[in-house]
């Protein structure tokens, strides 16, 4: 029988972050919606305590803020706890959670890039994916991205680092 | 001496493979052609390591921005006179990716194509076909 | 005349920058830099301006190899946002061709596994078993690679009758072969010596990485999509997970040849339970919402996350490749051993654009070795454990 999470665990959350907002959209996929500074937190319980994966984390710009949400699987009843949260565009940082978790490294890095959300505590957040040669304030995934940029003046001579 | 180049180039193609920004289908399908199905070192198509000793160059993938350079670099590497074949239609056209900000080929906008063989991917022998022509060409 | 042996699976760009850069003392490895980049097409940024239907192709070429995963995981996302259940008949079409090509997979990397340590024959010899199994691919869906069988609420094609004689057939000539091939990786001393120790990863750096698949498996992290959150038929037939705990390489080698068997396990008991039906079930409209779709591709687990606005396009589409959690865990994983011993550890975890030859030894700064000298080099140890096992 697999070992399901239930409302025990959503009881706890609640006991534990009174300001988490749960919503469950399907058995296996759960989105729970917190205050930024209660990330750092509640990705720290369900790593250490739940025996929660970080599988990836997603970055979308919205017009009221810029949203984050940290996709833990827990593997055992194979359910998907997704943590939400909005970051204000005028103060677009939030706390990096690679001091107790390699595997959000490259995750954050890919979403400073993309976005231009800063990670507070991050040892390299330096760009990943994109080349030197790309301008480091253009975030491509920001909805006013325009796409004049394509023909950014190429420098073919320019090695990269 | 041009001519006996150009003989030799013609009998047995060394060929580098250079994959930029490529789904790597193309790439799996032109290291298909080795194996014993298609096997075509007994046509004397041999890959090889460097681009200093290729007589011709099997381009896949839409280039991007990094890729850019390192394309340039292993093209002006590769002696000349060269034959640049490129696998598959990313090669041809952007196709999807046009849209995309961080995509800027195709291969000709930077360095002369010879012979452009559609397809995603295009099947072993369309690509050994396409080579073939392209020997022909020359 | 002097032959030069193709090197590169995938990217020869062999000139610096590098993508690994493996820093040396003396012989061992001490420290791993890895630069990535040079395929980035940006999918999400393009997803966002093509309709659901056109993502599936889009999607489909983000990697040729599991050309099917990431279409599979996408379609189970929108079916999730969605609230569609496929038919049965889809169900089992999809599975099926999901395992087909976990075979397909695995048997490319244990070719390019054998080319790294030097046994060209296992190369050509396993590619020559997976060209059946693409003839087949062609036979169903019409194309060798690329062959789109995902649809939002089903599958684009039916498995006919007609195929499953051909289908049964490949998969007995395929037991027989990779028997075949495990017992030669398992009984010879030399490969063994290679792959045995070598480019270990323990549970606790497994988990700290989130590494995926089988890098995961072969460090005793038994995590498998298709066992935790399972879909489509996964659940309705019977299979065993794999793992082993001893972290190697010979322990990831093992997790792929024996999965093999798994998913012959469970293509031939889809095919016989295969139920009649239709293959799709209509899907006219995505509502607002948000759905997640994993699917467990022969490289780990792909997460695809779609955010919909009820137009036609999605509002943010994240895509998540395993190799993005397993490349990482080459850090730690590559520290202490031999720079002989480096381009079969950074293949090990079957990296989805592999770059051992755009590897480079640094050591003070300075670079060392290029790629193709570390090619050479695992060769070369092989070829001196070969001797020894002569006497």
């Amino acid at each position: 029988m697999k070992k399901e999470y239930s409302q025990e665990v959503l009881d706890e959350i609640g006991a534990r972050f009174p300001n988490a907002s749960v919503k469950i959209h399907a058995p296996r996929r759960t989105y729970i919606s917190v205050p930024r500074e209660d990330v750092y937190e509640f990705a720290k319980f369900l790593f250490k305590e739940k025996d929660c994966r970080l599988s990836i984390a997603t970055g979308i710009d919205k017009r009221d803020g810029m949203e984050i949400l940290y996709h833990f699987s827990h593997d055992p009843s194979g359910t998907y706890y997704s943590i939400k949260t909005l970051i204000p565009k005028d103060d677009l940082q939030i706390k990096s959670l690679s001091d107790f978790l390699p595997a959000a490294n490259w995750i954050e890095r890919e979403i400073h890039e993309l976005l231009g959300i800063d990670f507070a505590g991050h040892p390299n957040l330096v760009p990943l994916l994109t080349a030197e040669t790309w301008p480091g304030d253009l975030h491509p995934l920001r909805r006013d991205y325009a796409d004049e940029h394509k023909e950014l003046r190429l420098d073919k001579t320019k090695e990269d680092r | 001496m041009a001519n006996a180049r150009l003989w030799g180039l013609k009998k047995s193609p060394w060929v580098f493979h250079v994959a930029a920004a490529s789904c790597n289908n193309c790439d799996i399908e032109i290291l298909d052609i080795l194996t014993p199905r298609w096997d075509v070192e007994r046509f004397g198509i041999v890959l090889v390591g460097s681009p200093r000793h290729a007589d011709a160059l099997l381009v896949t993938g839409v280039l991007n921005r990094k890729s850019l350079p390192r394309v340039l670099r292993v093209y002006e590497q590769t002696p000349k006179p060269c034959l640049v074949i490129g696998v598959g239609t990313c090669t041809c056209d952007c196709h999807i990716f046009t849209p995309s900000y961080n995509v800027i080929g195709p291969y000709d906008k930077y360095m002369p194509v010879d012979v452009y063989i559609p397809g995603c991917p295009p099947k072993p022998e369309a690509i050994i076909s396409g080579v073939v022509k392209a020997l022909k060409r020359l | 005349m002097k032959r030069i042996v193709p090197i590169g699976p995938y990217h020869p760009l062999q000139e610096e920058p590098e993508f690994f850069k493996l820093i040396v003392e003396g012989e061992k490895v001490v420290d791993l830099e890895i630069n990535i980049g040079y395929n980035h097409r940006g999918h999400e940024f393009v997803a966002q301006k093509l309709t659901y239907d056109k993502i599936t192709f889009l999607v489909e070429r983000i990697c040729g190899i599991c050309s099917d995963s990431h279409p599979y995981a996408y379609v189970l996302a929108v079916e999730d946002l969605a609230h569609v259940t496929p038919p049965p008949r889809a169900q089992y079409i999809r599975t099926i061709i999901g395992e087909l090509e976990r075979i397909h997979s695995h048997y490319l990397w244990v070719g390019l596994a054998g080319h790294f340590i030097g046994y060209n024959t296992v190369w050509m010899w396993v590619w020559r078993y997976r060209e059946p199994l693409l003839d087949i691919f062609e036979l169903i869906m019409g194309n060798r690679n690329h062959y789109a069988i995902n649809k939002i609420g089903g599958a684009r094609r039916d498995i006919l009758p007609e195929h499953y004689g051909k289908i049964e057939k490949y998969l007995d000539l395929l037991e027989e072969k990779n028997t075949m091939f495990t017992k030669a990786v398992l009984d010879d001393p030399v490969i063994r010596a290679r792959l045995e120790g070598v480019g270990i990863l323990s549970k606790e750096d497994a988990v700290a990485y989130g590494v995926l698949g089988p890098t995961a498996r072969g460090s005793g992290y038994a995590i498998d999509a298709r066992k935790d959150d399972p879909y489509d038929a996964y659940d309705k037939v019977d299979w065993d997970l794999i793992a082993f705990d001893e972290g190697d390489v010979l322990a990831k080698a093992k997790v792929r040849l024996l999965e093999c068997f798994e998913s012959i396990k469970i293509v031939r008991q889809c095919l016989r339970n295969m139920p009649d039906g239709p293959i799709e079930t209509r899907v006219d409209e995505i509502p607002p919402g948000e759905g997640i779709g994993r699917h467990e591709a022969p490289r780990g687990e792909v997460f695809h996350y779609v955010r919909s606005d009820g137009s036609n396009m999605p509002v943010r589409h994240k895509i998540r490749a395993p190799s993005f959690m397993n490349i990482p865990s080459n850090v730690v994983a590559v520290r202490g051993y031999s720079i002989a011993d480096a381009a079969l550890v950074l293949a090990a975890v079957d990296p989805c654009y592999c770059c051992t030859e755009r590897t480079a030894v640094f050591e003070n700064g300075k670079k060392k070795l290029s790629g193709n000298d570390l090619l050479k080099l695992s060769w070369q140890k092989t070829e001196g454990l070969r001797r020894r096992y002569r006497r």
